[in-house]
């Protein structure tokens, strides 16, 4: 049945809140916060939230008649409170899949959390979580490589994988940072991380880099016969130039490449991770500027969502805070999204953030990354709550060894397989810990020396971001 | 009075993966960690190798993979068996876990030389 044209402007609510809607499987779910502007009522809010996210604008336009936007426009179809919070709201929009560009996480940002975000009417708006339909996800290529080809690879079974971020994070010469490497690895780490910062800078080109850790990894191989890697940053200026880089790591036969993939942006990151299936490198992921978008409780994207959408664009290991160490991160949250970077399904949990069931179906799983801030005391508790399926990286806890680098190395990994074997063996791990590490570090003067340098380093800092429960 | 040092020296050790940096298991220890790949429902796999080939994806099968065994002792019997056939090559004790397709641990129980 056409329509008239009626030009003017009509409230949000009248097109975009559906309380009788029922999602479709196919249809992208979103959770927001919202936080209106005072005297608003919450279904215009809401709605407007749906159609600046969609199809709307703010005036009744002619050539929306040119089209079925029934069909195509995003719909509020719940609002819930948010406990213990009287200003915010829970606002639940549908979207049509066809909305989006297959396999573009891009778009997807694009339009959810875009213009949106600078709404008048909202003082605050945060996107808490998206339920992404199996349509959507079978068009993502996801993960290169996935946790168990990266096992498969690095011949690592039934423990977590160990590693460090080299230090100084600046201003090592290129050949100083491959001796640094070296140490690390020949100690007893699986893997080497570049810091975030480095990229190709006048003191280390990148060039440099690559070519003195390739040998350092060649060598601790040989010496120590386990398979070793460093994730070599071809985080760079151009996609040109990452792709230049990439391609030399792989040159150097070196298994493992990384991407900052909130600064390098969506598009480079699926676009690095699709060269990394067709070449079989894997591909590590650092999130430098998620704190800027994911820390305030009312505004921004919760770091479930970054996550999840790295999960699609695709990355075999993502950085997801420690719980335990120096930096911003609850226990229940993080459980919450760790679920999600591994397991093929995971049921809405409130108590872990989780607003949906998402069905990830046969994508792959992305290692969770802990790193920063954390050293040997804290071992049982990330085995605890990590899990074998996590990598574990000691920046601090291993180069401020009073030994040196490959001491400190080889006092985490004493530390972590002794954690592992108890574990397994069916000890209480986080209870029992200090008799565990104490035991082990009878057979281990390396381990024994960390115990006593960092006995007293606790981060304890209550977190700024917290779920959202009725205190 | 002479300088004396507290820094250690850190000498390279050649290990064999999961456990490598730990000192050799005792006969209780390692049934723990058999009965808890047990316990996981993965199947224990018994594969050895001479030394020479130890960075091999593949080491040689003990047999084939004990689909579905439960019996503690029956797996130990294995392995020792296998040590006796191949006292000098390294064994190593797998649980293999078919639901991900992947090792669920693999650590070494005897090294050979």
């Amino acid at each position: 049945m056409s329509k008239k044209y009626d030009a003017g402007v009509k409230e949000y609510r009248d097109t975009y809140w559906t309380p009788d809607y029922v999602p479709l499987d196919t249809d992208l779910l979103a959770c927001f916060k919202c936080t209106g502007q005072e005297g608003v009522p919450r279904e215009e809010v809401a709605a407007a939230v749906a159609a600046e996210s969609s199809t709307g604008t703010w005036s009744t336009v002619w050539s929306e008649l040119l089209t079925d936007l029934e069909f195509y426009k995003g719909r509020c179809y719940r609002i819930e409170d948010v406990p213990g919070d009287k200003e915010s709201f829970y606002a639940f929009i549908a979207y049509p899949l066809d909305l989006f560009e297959e396999g573009s996480i891009t778009n997807v940002l694009t339009s959810l959390v875009g213009n949106v975000f600078g709404f008048k009417a909202l003082r605050h708006l945060r996107l808490e979580d998206i339920r992404f339909p199996m349509a959507f996800i079978k068009t993502c290529g996801g993960p290169p490589s996935g946790i168990v080809v990266e096992r498969d690879r690095l011949n690592k079974y039934g423990r977590p994988l160990l590693g460090c971020t080299i230090k100084p994070k600046l201003g090592l010469s290129g050949k100083n940072y491959g001796r640094v490497v070296y140490e690390c690895l020949r100690g007893g780490l699986d893997l080497t991380k570049d810091d975030e910062n480095i990229n190709s800078q006048p003191f280390q080109r990148w060039r440099e880099r690559f070519e003195f850790v390739a040998e350092a990894v060649k060598l601790a191989q040989q010496e120590t016969g386990e398979v070793k890697g460093h994730y070599l940053n071809c985080t760079a200026t151009t996609p040109e130039e990452m792709y230049e880089r990439a391609e030399f790591a792989k040159e150097l036969d070196m298994p493992i490449i990384m991407h900052d993939y909130i600064t390098g942006g969506f598009t480079a990151n699926t676009g690095l991770a699709n060269w990394c299936r067709k070449n079989g490198m894997l591909l590590h992921i650092h999130r430098a500027m998620h704190a800027v978008i994911d820390r305030h409780p009312k505004h921004g994207i919760h770091f479930r969502v970054l996550a999840k959408c790295l999960r699609l664009s695709g990355g075999d290991q993502l950085h997801t805070g420690t719980v335990v160490g120096k930096l911003e991160g609850d226990r229940q949250t993080t459980l919450g999204y760790i679920d999600n970077l591994r397991e093929s399904f995971v049921p809405e949990d409130r108590t872990r953030g989780n607003f949906f069931d998402q069905d990830w179906g046969s994508m792959p799983g992305v290692f969770a990354v802990a790193s920063g801030g954390i050293h040997v005391w804290h071992m049982p508790a990330l085995l605890a709550i990590f899990g074998d399926d996590s990598c574990l990286q000691f920046g601090g806890g291993t180069h401020g060894h009073p030994w040196g680098s490959a001491a400190g190395a080889a006092a985490n990994r004493v530390a972590l397989e002794a954690c592992v074997k108890a574990r397994n063996a069916g000890r209480e791990i986080e209870k029992e810990s200090r008799d565990i590490l104490m035991e082990a570090a009878k057979h281990s003067p390396e381990l024994a020396i960390a115990l006593e340098t960092w006995k007293e380093i606790k981060f304890e800092f209550d977190t700024v971001d917290k779920l959202d429960v009725q205190q | 009075m002479p300088f004396q040092s507290t820094v250690g020296d850190y000498q390279t050790v050649a290990t064999l993966e999961t456990f490598g940096f730990l000192p050799p298991m005792t006969q209780d220890e390692i049934y723990d960690q058999i009965a808890y790949i047990i316990a996981q429902g993965w199947s224990p796999v018994i594969e050895h190798v001479h030394p020479s080939g130890s960075m091999q994806t593949y080491w040689s099968y003990w047999k084939l993979p004990f689909f579905g065994e439960k019996d503690l002792n029956v797996v130990v019997n294995e392995l020792e068996a296998c040590h006796r056939a191949y006292p000098d090559h390294h064994v190593r004790m797998v649980g293999y876990d078919a639901y991900t397709q992947s090792q669920g641990t693999a650590f070494v129980v005897f090294e050979g030389r």
